[in-house]
């Protein structure tokens, strides 16, 4: 028999069986979690963010932020195709050579529309000797990196955890 | 076309672009993130200069 409270014999409330108390006292479920905010809300900016650097930014009205990060984020991914560096494919091999060479195909493919645009133009520079051209590798891949930062601010925008 | 930088100009150029970035994402007001971006671009050339010097000195 599953009994739930106890009163006394003047009908008075004594108390309540152990089921029932930790019923009351646990939170309900997802109740200290956050929220998440709705898709549409963050979608449209980080999805332009990622196609074009800066762009989640201007879409969110933030135009000087955006240009300064399109400046920043092309110019770096620019300097890096002068500098003649090298673009990371996927690559199988041992682990070393497959979380080099996918770690920074991420880090390629996350610069957006340059990304896309250089290798739609034909840009295939194999790895070269010498120190520019390996800070040129550096750049693409920073400048992908870079992005990655732009469009979690974006998200913090749009979400409105942040100005 | 290819740009030939030293080691010393291609730092410069990415302490400038990484900065501008970390300003930019950081920070609340429009001042903050000047001051946090000349802090970060400025913490960037005090390691350049101060690896060289390292470098320099440790080569013998």
């Amino acid at each position: 028999m599953d009994r739930r409270c106890w009163h006394g014999t003047d009908g008075k409330l004594l108390g309540y069986n152990r089921k029932v108390m930790a019923q009351a006292k646990a939170p309900a479920a997802g109740a200290d979690r956050e929220a998440r905010p709705p898709v549409q809300a963050w979608l449209g900016p980080v999805a332009l963010g990622w196609l074009v650097p800066g762009a989640g930014h201007i879409y969110l009205k933030r135009w000087n932020r955006g240009a300064l990060l399109l400046v920043a984020i092309v110019g770096m991914f620019v300097f890096g195709l002068l500098m003649r560096g090298k673009m990371f494919e996927p690559t199988d091999g041992d682990l070393f050579t497959m979380a080099l060479n996918y770690g920074g195909f991420i880090g390629n493919l996350a610069s957006g529309a340059p990304y896309f645009l250089a290798t739609w133009l034909g840009y295939s520079q194999p790895e070269l000797p010498g120190a520019v051209a390996d800070y040129g590798t550096k750049f693409l891949v920073c400048a992908g990196l870079l992005n990655v930062l732009a469009l979690i601010d974006a998200y913090e925008i749009a979400v409105g955890k942040k100005d | 076309m290819y740009w030939n930088l030293s080691h010393f100009e291609a730092s410069f150029v990415f302490a400038l672009f990484t900065s501008i970035v970390f300003g930019v994402v950081s920070r609340k007001t429009d001042q903050e993130r000047l001051y946090y971006g000349l802090y970060v671009f400025g913490c960037f050339l005090a390691a350049t200069f101060g690896l060289a010097w390292l470098m320099y000195l440790g080569h013998g």
